[in-house]
């Protein structure tokens, strides 16, 4: 994969028509991938190069080009460990640590349970599949604004609690600093754990009938049946799962604006939002590029161990 | 990943913009600008007749999301792309900056004849000429050191105008006594951070105003009067309703026409909202000046920014930029938008109350040295250091910083990271 094949001279003197046409289907695939193989080398990788270059700049409004050394990263290091309070960089990596954990866990945790009780053989299933599956069908935007007003004190669910009389009833957290991120966190998890299910629910489904019934002869109870054997065997799906929920908690930047408009004080930032916030609204360019590349190689360092490991696995 | 989807997103603004651009026309204004709600698209229709008696079509360059960010990330990638539209809405700093990268036009000759430089406030030629030359046409001055309060719960709690900082903050107790929620705020950084310019300028004075937050004096910026102006954004603060994070500031405009809110501390684009709901000066509502900050003015001002187009686009951009400035289309204009004139000599007959005080106000300003931009609004400051102060007192509300001490130390280590 790693050039770019050209077609070689299809006519040789001794070339006849079936060798021409021979050498054609073998580069088939080749040329056909080949456009959006130079796109994704030009758009993805080169920008990364072009970012990685620009945070060693003093871009603000515009890219400039002018090297002018580690500037905006040692900023961004004496946000992270020297600045009391908290600077916004801190707290947006401490809320994709928050965030991140628990909705990548809970997702795990909640699907594998659906799927496990909808793999019961219960009636109607074909409907409550859909209904769980269905708020993937959402954009973020949606699920943001749709939580934002259902969670909102003056409007939600508050207030309709109060007008039924209880009036105790107090659930804030979209209004405080200190807890807004776990609405995100909500919010997320109601969206993706249905979409979890359905992953599971297939992966369930593959599981060879003989090994369960095989386990159920030798006296395995359902939750040591499901404890030793069918959640080892889902492992591949685990894998995936993990790395959808991954890269879609990565980029929740929309859920986030949607949600909380950034949260009190910019409480509920993540770094997409710190990235978005410094380079295209603060014109300080070198400074969200920065942040960008040590996202991409935070990324880096927790994917590419684990993929590394997980498909040498495969390969044996 | 999150550089990737951007710069995707870029690309695609970039075309889109491209093809808007491409499809130029020499008899034809392009504009780009997000004032999309009624009144404001109103407004502008005035400007698009005015141009259509002259022969020149109007054509908005399509913004995808409303808001003035996209509309700003739009005008970065056209300008990158080098098809510059005939003119945009800009603010502030923004006008600076392109002119700084060299791709504003020159507007000198028209200003010559036209005389802008007796008419427009010296302020605001500081964001509308750049090395001489005129590039931009401003439009209006919002000014930023108002009080709107509903008049009915005004009479209702029996206040009167206060004038001082302590007399708003008996009033406002007042209003909590009798059960209104006192303070009318949106929780959203630029709301917070508009509110304590008049609060800066009402504790210090102008003169500490401008070293403060023009200037970015060192000195003012650490003083115990910033600290002061501190403690009374923390006093004041405790008047808002507890729901108040996150609001949009219409909406908070909203409570004080209804009357759940006794006042709200705004710029004078909440009287287009009074005005829109069919309200009126001083029966409805009242507006004064933020107690102690009588006879300065903190002001934005929108402006449109001409670009260096080909020269056979220069006629339209030129009769674009004569109609934005003609007594005419200001008055008619800012009647609706609740702005007054960006030129000191528009009569003010078609204004209301509060309108006629803002254009006598702007005019006193401007002549006594008293007109300042606003720092929240980013004509006091560059946007990095704007969006900086922002950061610190949205913070300070929030809790995040707990002390004016701490909050003088980060507004001064933020303002410093962001020069």
């Amino acid at each position: 994969m790693s050039t770019v094949a050209t077609t070689e001279p299809a006519i040789t003197t001794r070339g006849t028509r079936a060798s021409i046409r021979g050498r054609l289907q073998d580069a088939l695939p080749k040329i056909v991938l080949a456009p959006s193989f130079v796109i994704t080398i030009i758009f993805v990788y080169g920008f990364i190069v072009w970012t990685a270059y620009l945070s060693f700049t003093n871009s603000k409004t515009f890219p400039s080009y002018a090297l002018t050394g580690a500037r905006a990263y040692q900023r961004l290091w004496r946000w992270t460990f020297e600045s009391d309070p908290p600077s916004s960089w801190y707290t947006s990596i401490t809320n994709m640590a928050i965030f991140g954990f628990l909705y990548i866990g809970i997702c795990l945790v909640l699907g594998l349970f659906l799927a496990i009780l909808l793999d019961q053989k219960i009636r109607g299933e074909s409907v409550l599949r859909p209904i769980f599956l269905y708020p993937m069908a959402l954009s973020f935007i949606v699920t943001g604004v749709a939580w934002k007003w259902f969670l909102d004190p003056g409007l939600g669910l508050e207030q309709t609690l109060h007008h039924f009389g209880w009036t105790s009833f107090h659930f804030d957290w979209i209004k405080n600093k200190d807890f807004v991120i776990y609405t995100v966190v909500i919010a997320g998890v109601w969206q993706a754990s249905g979409f979890v299910m359905a992953m599971f629910l297939a992966g369930l489904r593959g599981i060879d009938g003989e090994i369960m019934k095989a386990a159920q002869i030798d006296g395995a109870s359902p939750f040591q049946l499901y404890r030793r054997i069918v959640i080892p065997l889902l492992r591949p799906i685990f894998l995936s799962a993990f790395i959808v929920l991954a890269h879609m908690a990565i980029k929740s930047y929309d859920l986030v604006v949607a949600l909380t408009s950034g949260g009190p004080g910019g409480s509920a930032w993540l770094p997409s939002n710190f990235m978005y916030e410094y380079t295209f609204k603060r014109n300080e360019m070198a400074v969200g590029s920065a942040s960008a590349i040590i996202m991409l190689m935070t990324i880096s360092a927790i994917i590419v161990p684990y993929l590394y490991s997980e498909l040498k696995e495969k390969a044996r | 990943m999150n550089k990737f989807l951007s710069s995707a997103a870029i690309a695609v603004v970039m075309m889109a913009g491209l093809s808007a651009a491409r499809a130029a026309d020499v008899k034809e204004v392009q504009m780009l600008h997000w004032w999309t709600s009624g009144g404001e698209a109103a407004a502008l229709n005035v400007l698009k007749q005015d141009l259509s008696k002259e022969g020149f079509a109007w054509k908005d360059v399509p913004v995808a999301g409303g808001g003035g960010d996209a509309a700003m990330t739009a005008l970065k990638a056209m300008v990158a792309a080098g098809t510059y539209p005939t003119a945009s809405q800009m603010l502030g700093y923004t006008v600076l900056d392109y002119a700084q990268a060299g791709v504003m036009g020159d507007l000198t000759e028209t200003a010559k004849k036209e005389g802008w430089d007796k008419s427009v406030p010296a302020a605001l030629q500081k964001f509308s000429v750049y090395d001489g030359k005129w590039v931009a046409a401003p439009v209006n001055v919002h000014s930023v050191n108002w009080l709107w309060i509903n008049k009915a719960v005004m009479d209702k709690i029996g206040g009167t105008q206060p004038k001082t900082f302590d007399e708003l903050i008996a009033l406002l107790d007042k209003a909590k006594a009798a059960g209104v929620i006192p303070l009318a705020l949106g929780g959203q950084n630029w709301q917070e951070a508009t509110m304590f310019d008049s609060i800066v300028l009402s504790t210090g004075g102008p003169e500490f105003y401008k070293k403060a937050f023009n200037d970015l004096d060192d000195e003012s910026l650490k003083s115990d009067t910033m600290k002061k102006s501190f403690d009374n954004l923390a006093t004041i603060i405790k008047y808002v309703d507890p729901n108040f994070s996150g609001r949009d500031w219409n909406l908070a405009t909203a409570m004080v026409i209804k009357g759940d809110a006794l006042v709200q501390v705004m710029g004078d684009w909440a009287k287009g909202e009074f005005v829109a709901a069919k309200k009126t000066p001083d029966t409805d509502f009242l507006c004064y000046r933020f107690p102690g900050t009588d006879g300065s003015v903190v002001y934005n001002s929108d402006m449109f920014g001409m670009f260096n187009v080909p020269d056979d686009r220069k006629a339209a951009q030129v009769a674009l930029a004569t109609a934005t400035l003609s007594k005419s289309f200001q008055s008619a204009f800012n009647v609706v938008k609740g702005s007054v004139p960006a030129r000191t000599d528009v009569p003010d007959t078609d204004f209301d109350a509060c309108g006629k005080k803002g254009i006598a106000d702007l005019k006193a300003a401007n002549e006594g040295g008293t007109l300042f931009g606003s720092l929240a609004q980013g004509y006091g400051a560059p946007p990095a250091i704007a969006n900086a102060y922002k950061d610190v007192v949205s913070k300070f509300v929030h809790g995040q910083i707990k002390t004016s001490d701490e909050a003088v130390k980060q507004l001064v280590q933020a303002i410093d990271d962001a020069r």
